[in-house]
């Protein structure tokens, strides 16, 4: 385990009677990228500004290189750390004096600035605007002079508070990898909050997702992902369908589980008797009419519905069925969607893969 | 109409030659207001940035004191100003009434609500976001508020030149706690009381019209500034 570069203990933040953010303990390690997810709301930014010194907690204690973070020492801690925010928030000046203006405020000497935010102006692809006014940029451009401003002073973390959120896709996609690259080789240290969980599955080495101020699960992202530990979080990062179960009977490495509608086989160590949630993913679900022969259909695990609501989805189609008590979403790709003509009210059949079920214990 | 060209013909000779009594009360009058602009300056700012960014148990009802102060009419600054310096009044063993300096306190206290009431709209338009963005790159307290003084300068320098105008061109208080005293306390404003009273025109309109240059001059220097920021809008590219 790499050194906790930034540790938070047992963190409480109240506005008046309002809790914001409650938790116990979360660490940011030397050179990983943690992902902070949640809806909106959740306390993200909150908790950023915590983390960035620019807001003390009601209670709880943070600590930076295993010292305390305190109100007298915060200026010097800032000075270590970097924040970018959902705004890019330039000063009415040029795309240069903005992107020195940190190094500036230290009192670096005007020969180091320029050779400090030169090379990032270049790197960032604004080299071009440097004597542009700051307002007369672009979303995507300011955006990158608020990066570059952030990166000249070559931070020892860096704090991103949904920079890329009001901007238009391929602008959005464009600084998103843009960014991918430069923290894969600087190795900064990020605290990178977002709502996107595809932003969060790109950046993130690890990732917490908060949601109503609480912090309900903490770890490498792909676990997060893979494995949610509970139902807020297995919805939030997409399990839409989440079917109540119980298991019938069970070795070691499986077991049948019976549900209002069915039974499904699932992988695991379960008992016999066990109540559970079935999750699955909208694109682990495949959707057939019945008696038509479907791309899944030697998939075990099958129930039948009737199709409420069919919605195009991007490249996909969005089908959100009842079987039963449950409610379940499917997400079926275009071609498919227009080889099998599934509409609102039809009867269909929903099959999946064993391999698929993400079991969720009820407790 | 005979009246007003031959008044405006003896002003411009009066003027041309550099009348000493002239010369002397816009002098006075320059020093005075400046004066008072600056200390109102020094008050104002920071009273105005507090209201802006910080909230606290009072602050519509300091808010509202302030707007109301802005408006404040010159007369009735100059009638309390003039009883708490009165020989009997609070004030009075400090015998400042007829004074330059009575004049300066009042000026000051006609100024600083409008230097307030300006700056705090001119932080209150400034991104409310911003601070913490400062921080965010290592901005200390000074630094912060520096930096944001600068981002608000041009409605921070209407607030200044709104101050000064507010008090060059006033005549009540000025009058009640100077006392028009010739070579004392007379100012521009005071003086043109005074010569259109004795039937002087020429001499009046001479002095309204020095008072009127210098607010012309005041605005003129502000319209160039933002002026100046408008030419570094961009080119279409």
């Amino acid at each position: 385990m790499a050194e906790a570069l930034l540790t938070l203990r047992d963190i409480l933040v109240r506005y008046g009677p309002t809790t914001i953010l409650e938790f116990s303990s979360l660490s940011v390690h030397a050179g990983e990228n943690l992902a902070v997810i949640g809806p909106n709301g959740a306390g993200k930014s909150t908790l950023l500004r915590l983390m960035a010194q620019l807001q003390q907690p009601t209670q709880g204690k943070i600590y930076f290189h295993d010292r305390e973070a305190l109100p007298s020492n915060g200026l010097a801690i800032r000075r270590r750390m970097a924040s970018v925010f959902q705004e890019p928030l330039l000063l009415n000046a040029s795309v240069y004096d903005n992107a020195a203006l940190g190094l500036r405020l230290r009192g670096l000497d005007r020969r180091s600035i320029e050779g400090r935010v030169q090379p990032w102006l270049e790197r960032l692809g604004i080299e071009h605007l440097r004597r542009r006014r700051a307002r007369s940029l672009s979303g995507g451009e300011a955006q990158r002079t608020s990066l570059a401003r952030a990166l000249a002073l070559d931070p020892e973390m860096l704090f991103l508070d949904e920079p890329f959120s009001p901007l238009d896709p391929p602008t959005h996609e464009a600084l998103l990898l843009d960014l991918q690259r430069i923290l894969r080789e600087t190795g900064i240290t990020t605290v990178f909050v977002t709502h996107d969980r595809d932003e969060a599955f790109m950046f993130g080495d690890r990732t917490a997702v908060l949601i109503g101020g609480k912090l309900l699960q903490t770890g490498p992202t792909m676990e997060v992902f893979a494995h949610p530990e509970n139902l807020e979080v297995a919805q939030f990062i997409g399990f839409d369908t989440k079917i109540p179960g119980v298991v019938e009977s069970a070795n070691e490495q499986s077991a049948q589980v019976r549900f209002n509608g069915g039974y499904a086989q699932v992988f695991g160590d379960f008992q016999a008797g066990e109540e559970l949630f079935l999750c699955l993913r909208p694109e682990d679900i495949a959707v057939s009419l019945p008696g038509v022969e479907g791309p899944k259909s030697s998939a075990g695990n099958q129930l039948r519905g009737k199709a409420l609501k069919v919605t195009p989805w991007g490249a996909h189609y969005r089908v959100a069925a009842a079987c039963g008590e449950n409610r379940l979403v499917a997400l079926i790709t275009k071609p498919a969607f227009l080889g099998r003509k599934i509409a609102e009210g039809d009867e269909i059949v929903a099959a999946f893969e064993a391999s698929a079920v993400h079991v969720i214990k009820r407790n | 109409m005979e009246l007003i060209w031959e008044g405006i013909k003896h002003a411009g000779l009066l003027l041309l030659s550099r009348d000493a009594e002239v010369l002397g009360i816009t002098l006075f009058s320059l020093q005075v207001s400046s004066a008072a602009t600056g200390l109102s300056l020094v008050v104002g700012i920071p009273l105005g940035m507090l209201l802006a960014m910080k909230r606290f148990p009072g602050h519509s009802l300091a808010v509202s004191i302030i707007n109301t102060g802005m408006g404040l009419p010159p007369v009735v600054v100059g009638l309390f100003v003039t009883i708490f310096l009165w020989r009997s009044g609070p004030l009075g063993f400090m015998e400042l009434l007829y004074t330059p300096t009575a004049m300066i306190i009042a000026q000051v206290i006609i100024a600083f609500p409008i230097v307030a009431g300006l700056t705090m709209a001119a932080f209150q338009s400034l991104n409310p976001n911003l601070p913490l963005q400062l921080l965010g790159i290592g901005a200390s307290t000074p630094q912060l508020l520096w930096l944001l003084c600068k981002e608000a300068r041009l409605p921070l320098l209407a607030a200044i030149m709104a101050g000064f105008g507010g008090v060059i061109s006033e005549v009540g208080a000025s009058m009640m706690v100077g006392g028009n005293i010739r070579g004392q306390t007379r100012v521009l404003t005071t003086a043109t009381v005074l010569e259109t009273g004795k039937g002087n025109f020429e001499i009046a309109i001479a002095l309204g019209l020095i008072l009127l240059v210098l607010t012309f001059a005041v605005n003129l220097l502000l319209t160039h500034i933002q002026q100046r920021e408008q030419i570094r809008w961009p080119k279409p590219s």
